[in-house]
């Protein structure tokens, strides 16, 4: 049975689950112990983050993306004999240091690593890992690990701190479970602009129809979502048509939507892997592949400029289930998500608030360290989680899991997830982490 | 908000609801022809009518598949090209075929009940390309969806397109892959946390071997790339087989009740497998594991007709379009079902195209500002082609109440009628607003 935040808050988080997460290292010691070793975090970062206004960028990537493969250790000999012909070549990986080198689809990543703009979070996870991708998914975006939870780690941002649907913002048309809280939602991008009525007696009709009345039944939501978009229309119209895009058309990356992703899962919060499609509306300008990741952000960063009060965006790149053929389809799908990353930097331009975008990008699960019988990798634990921008610290934080000494076939995580949680929630957003994540949540990383 | 009418009370309260969640709508003389012989007859007439021919939906023709061939010219080349934009036509097509059947059928509950086994065993064009195999699939769930459990998931195993999807066809022995053999338990039978990881690992031994013959399009046993060493699935050791580890999962007492949640989730209200409705409901299944056995417990148990699950579902995208046509009768010539098929796009569910093998998501997830403005632009649109005479033929203060009966709902509430009061000098205005208001939106 799903339970509330307030129940949540109250016990199901207590000190007796965390103890029983003591597996991981988790308590305040070791994590600082852990980032004391970390490789180079520079240190400082290019800007100052302000939790008054920071706006945090989320990449959902569904599917269990494998991050062995995206954060090489491409000249250990077991890596290399595990994955056989999944082992990507030593001269073509991207080195980062610390005998760990990225995907040679990350070229534009490794020039953010480069300009000190990258933080790789590595062997992220959370106690006794499930390898569903869905109850995995649903731990990774409720940030409740050991019981079911019908909110979000966001969601129950959003329930403590006002009404207004503008915070957060999805980029798929369907709402991810990280952004549900138990009153309060993000919004989700609309599908082009126009078309809500303004004025007039119908659009008092439809005023009428939606007026909330506080019910907090499904009648409610429905209310709720129709007054919304008469306020998220509003804005987008007026945000898009007045901040063009600063990426030439054409350029914002491959798109999926003729594609070949052949994945057994995409977003389950999101019905579709394709974005809404506003790009294509204001003065025909950025009439790129918007579903595309490129294209999310190319959008998120027009946002950004345009001064919306969004301090959340939502994005997802599906298609990482790579149970066969997992060389071509992964080489793909990190070239989405490099320009994914470089493009959100790229529509920013020099503009001031480009200075507080965090952008952070993760998936439910890593993949197994041998390869299967089928080209691909079967699900599995541990994965690095990568952090960009102006404010962030650069490098390495976390140490990498053991190819070795292994759990089942699978790495052993070394940060829980809920610490990178805490950081984001209490540096970039200014909230306090226990709000959402239990009185007795993992201490806070650096990475910011 | 606030309700001045009490629903939920009398036979005709009963059988709209019931209406509602089996068909797509309730059409005013299919509620005054249920409302006269009494709900349990409704539903014995509803189970009678899943085996009886469809006369309409069958005369839906079926699209002409390419048959599968092995790319002819290099990637990229404008043979490859040419070949995916018909492939991409065939999923067009294939997809406008299912929706004029929702559309047009005698019988929508067959349709219902074959898009909750699409949902259940969740497959997607989007890896799977062959709009042949998809629409394969599909005549499985009709011709097994209402026999005996087991016998539908062998099929559902040994289907081309389950077999490409979950990648079973590239299952050999010494590091098989683990994908079906997952999915299967967690998803398909079992549920979640009634296996252990080393059933997946034995499970995905179990069915190495499994392939599909591209040039025929039938499954294929590869004998040499079985592995016929003991394997400890659920419980039981021995050489098993792929058929094996599917009997031993559809006789497991999870099966029962996490397939009866998952009904109940669709057509009455969400629940878990732990929900004392799922044991009643394994329990009338249990006698000879027939889907149509779990269909009739469902719609018979007491608290199908409950109050609180009357408001305890989303319409899905596919409902509420589907519904719409249906109520409206704008017929499902070509613009019309292209319109559907874009706004079910919009909305995050076209048919044979769900996100994940884990199904489209319920509930809140569909109520969006953007699915809210996409809801709007195609009510807007069906009330611009429908014929209103029933809304404009009354009183401006009478059309409210017309309106809820020509879309099977059974009243407005307060907030509702007063706002559809307010636009009753514009009949299409009016009728858009009541196709996205609560009682419409919600199932």
């Amino acid at each position: 049975m799903p339970i509330t935040r307030r129940q949540f808050v109250a016990g199901a988080l207590g000190t007796g689950a965390l103890a029983a997460a003591g597996g991981l290292t988790i308590g305040r010691s070791p994590i600082e112990r852990l980032i004391g070793n970390s490789a180079s975090p520079s240190s400082a970062g290019h800007s100052q983050i302000d939790p008054a206004k920071a706006v945090l960028v989320l990449v959902t990537m569904y599917g269990g993306n494998d991050g062995i493969n995206m954060v090489v250790p491409a000249s250990d000999g077991t890596y290399r004999s595990l994955r056989g012909p999944l082992a990507l070549p030593e001269d073509k990986v991207l080195p980062l240091g610390d005998g760990l080198s990225l995907h040679p689809s990350l070229t534009g990543t490794k020039k953010l690593w480069d300009d000190k703009l990258l933080a790789v979070v590595r062997g992220v996870g959370y106690p006794n890992p499930i390898r569903s991708h869905f109850r995995s998914m649903d731990i990774w975006q409720t940030g409740v690990p050991d019981t079911a939870s019908d909110t979000g780690w966001l969601g129950r941002w959003l329930d403590a701190t006002g009404k207004d649907p503008l915070r957060a913002m999805s980029t798929t048309p369907t709402l991810p479970l990280l952004l549900l809280g138990q009153k309060a939602s993000g919004a989700a991008l609309l599908p082009g602009t126009g078309g809500v009525p303004v004025q007039g007696a119908v659009a008092d009709a439809y005023r009428a129809l939606f007026n909330p009345t506080g019910e907090d039944d499904l009648t409610g939501r429905v209310d709720e979502v129709g007054t919304d978009l008469l306020t998220v229309s509003a804005t987008l119209d007026k945000a898009l048509s007045s901040t063009p895009s600063l990426i030439p058309d054409g350029s914002a990356g491959p798109s999926l939507d003729n594609g070949t992703p052949d994945s057994g899962a995409g977003p389950k919060g999101s019905p579709t892997t394709k974005a809404a499609n506003p790009a294509k509306d204001a003065k025909g300008k950025g009439a790129k592949s918007s579903g595309s990741l490129a294209g999310q952000m190319d959008t998120v960063a027009r946002l950004i400029r345009a001064g919306l009060p969004t301090r959340v965006y939502s994005t997802t790149l599906g298609g990482f289930d790579t149970h066969a053929n997992e060389l071509a389809t992964q080489g793909r799908l990190l070239s989405e998500l490099d320009a994914g990353l470089t493009g959100l930097f790229a529509g920013l331009g020099n503009d001031p608030r480009g200075d507080q975008v965090v952008v952070v990008a993760y998936s439910e699960f890593g993949r197994r360290v041998a390869a299967n019988s089928s080209g691909g990798t079967d699900h599995g634990t541990a994965a690095p989680v990568l952090v960009a921008g102006r404010p962030v610290q650069a490098g390495f934080h976390g140490e990498e899991p053991s190819l070795t000494n292994l759990d089942d076939g699978d790495l052993k995580a070394n940060v829980d997830f809920r610490s990178i949680y805490g950081t984001l929630l209490a540096k970039v957003l200014g909230f306090d982490p226990a709000v959402s994540l239990g009185p007795t949540h993992p201490a806070l990383l650096n990475f910011v | 908000m606030a309700s001045s009418t009490q629903t939920g009370t009398g036979v005709k309260s009963d059988v709209i609801h019931l209406l509602r969640r089996t068909g797509y709508s309730a059409r005013p003389d299919e509620v005054d022809a249920a409302v006269a012989i009494g709900y349990e007859a409704t539903v014995q007439r509803l189970m009678a009518g899943l085996t009886q021919p469809a006369p309409s939906a069958e005369a839906v023709p079926v699209p002409k598949f390419t048959p599968y061939q092995r790319p002819a010219g290099a990637k990229g080349s404008a043979e490859v090209k040419q070949e995916k934009s018909q492939r991409a036509a065939e999923a067009r097509q294939l997809v406008g075929w299912w929706l004029r059947r929702m559309v047009v059928s005698e019988q929508p509950f067959q349709e219902k009940l074959t898009f909750f086994w699409h949902g259940h065993f969740a497959t997607a064009i989007q890896k799977v390309k062959l709009g042949a195999y998809m629409y394969g699939q599909n005549q499985v769930f009709r011709k097994l969806g209402l026999g005996p459990f087991e016998t539908l998931v062998q099929a559902v195993g040994k289907d081309p397109a389950m077999l490409i999807w979950l990648d079973a066809d590239q299952d050999k022995k010494g590091h098989p892959n683990e994908n079906f053999a997952r999915e299967l338990m967690e998803l398909f039978t079992l549920g979640i946390g009634k296996y252990s990881e080393a059933d997946v690992q034995a499970g995905a031994r179990c069915f190495t071997g499994w392939a599909l013959d591209r040039q025929t399009g039938t499954f294929n046993f590869r004998a040499n790339q079985h592995d016929d060493g003991t394997k400890t699935y659920l419980g039981r050791t021995g050489n098993l087989s792929g058929e094996d580890a599917i009997h031993l999962c559809c006789q497991n007492p999870a099966t029962a009740r996490h397939l009866a949640a998952r009904l109940w989730s669709r057509f009455a209200a969400p629940i878990s497998p732990a929900d004392p409705i799922a044991a009643d409901l394994a329990a009338a299944w249990a006698a000879d594991q027939r889907g149509d056995t779990l269909v009739r417990a469902m719609l018979l148990h007491p608290r199908f007709r409950a109050l609180d699950v009357r408001q305890g579902l989303v319409k899905q995208p596919v409902e509420w379009v589907i519904g719409a046509l249906r109520s409206l009768k704008v017929g499902a010539d070509t613009d019309v079902i292209q319109a559907t098929a874009t706004v079910l796009q919009a909305l995050g569910q076209l048919p044979f195209n769900p996100p994940s093998v884990g199904g489209w998501p319920a509930e809140a997830g569909w109520l969006t500002t953007a699915t809210q403005l996409s809801r709007l632009r195609y009510a807007q649109l069906l009330a611009s082609k429908a014929d209103l005479s029933a809304l404009t033929g009354a009183a401006p203060a009478a059309r409210p109440l017309a309106a809820a009966r020509l879309l099977g709902v059974e009243a407005w509430d307060d907030q509702t009628t007063a706002a559809l009061g307010r636009s009753s000098a514009d009949p299409k205005a009016m009728m858009a607003l009541a196709l996205i208001a609560p009682q419409s939106v919600l199932a």
